[in-house]
């Protein structure tokens, strides 16, 4: 599989998602400016966490306008799988291609701890190594982790089940207790409708190898690569 | 021609920084204080000497970019 890491100038977890897709899981790797013209060849791309353009206005809100994020819409409009961690999550959600906004986090602090979130949905590409309800422990390390959508949007979300992750208790228990962050519903991590775009906010290439002593994040990726391979039909792209 | 460009959160969505303040002016002593609300202010030159020309495209500058209508509001003046 060949996966494409975007680098957004701030972008500062780049290098870990290559890290792990290169010498963790064996696949190719390319990294890829945000000024690049093509996404030839390409199985995956990754938005990856940071702060690109400083979060300067909003978090996303000036990545979303980067040359290659029109190439990255048309990859996903084709069915391309797209994967947004942390910042990546939130130009997903200025570009809309998913649904909602970030808000700033209700303590008004950065949170950067490991937390327990549960696998609400695990029928999806991105979670099909997770079983159904799995708590996982990933890290959150965010000031804009708030998620917001409208109650119709939110309905629509749940009614299709494209909420996939949410904080949890370490039992399993999704209650406000349990949310680092006010975001709505407990809200982690969001699914397309299509199926081919997540975002989440904890950072699974922070924890994908036993010698950081948690591996749970790799099952996110292990799931990437199951369904890559399961899925037959090559993407189509149009000529630019 | 100068706009003049507030964004600040719609009408109820959480805002956590101006319940910060809020509390805070409220320990200060400020007994009379209601709700506040936190927003941006910017100042755009636009190169443009017609109004109307001016608010179209200020109006699509903060729909584009300077505002998230999913959770924001805007208003602008131009002078």
């Amino acid at each position: 599989m060949k996966i494409g890491v975007i680098v957004f100038p701030g972008s500062n977890c780049d290098d870990d998602c290559r890290h792990i897709f290169k010498d963790v899981l064996g696949q190719s790797v390319e990294m890829i400016w945000h000024k690049e013209t093509s996404l030839a060849g390409l199985d995956v791309i990754v938005l990856p966490g940071g702060f690109s353009y400083g979060d300067y206005l909003r978090t996303g809100a000036i990545a979303k306008f980067s040359p290659v994020m029109g190439l990255v819409k048309e990859f996903a409009k084709v069915g391309g799988m797209v994967l947004g961690v942390c910042n990546g999550f939130q130009i997903l959600l200025e570009a809309g291609m998913l649904p909602g906004a970030m808000l700033r986090n209700k303590s008004l602090h950065f949170i950067c701890k490991d937390l327990p979130v549960k696998v609400e949905n695990a029928a999806t590409a991105f979670t099909s190594a997770c079983q159904p309800g799995q708590v996982l422990t990933l890290p959150i390390a965010h000031a804009d982790g708030n998620y917001y959508a409208d109650p119709v949007t939110l309905a629509a979300m749940q009614a299709n089940a494209q909420i996939v992750l949410r904080y949890c208790t370490p039992e399993g228990k999704v209650m406000p207790e349990a949310n680092p962050n006010g975001s709505l519903g407990n809200i982690a991590g969001i699914i397309n409708a299509a199926g081919n775009v997540l975002g989440m906010m904890p950072h699974p290439e922070r924890c994908a190898e036993t010698v950081l002593g948690n591996d749970d994040g790799k099952l996110i990726f292990r799931s990437m690569l199951e369904s890559l391979r399961q899925s037959k039909k090559p993407l189509q792209m149009a000529p630019v | 021609m100068k706009a003049k460009i507030y964004v600040t959160l719609k009408q109820g969505i959480l805002d956590p920084q101006g319940k910060a303040i809020e509390h805070a002016l409220g320990s200060l002593g400020f007994n009379n204080v209601g709700h506040v609300r936190v927003g941006k202010y910017m100042e755009v030159e636009v190169n443009e000497t017609d109004k109307t020309k001016a608010d179209v495209t200020v109006k699509a500058m903060c729909e584009k970019l300077l505002a998230n209508t999913i959770v924001e509001e805007y208003r602008y003046e131009l002078q």
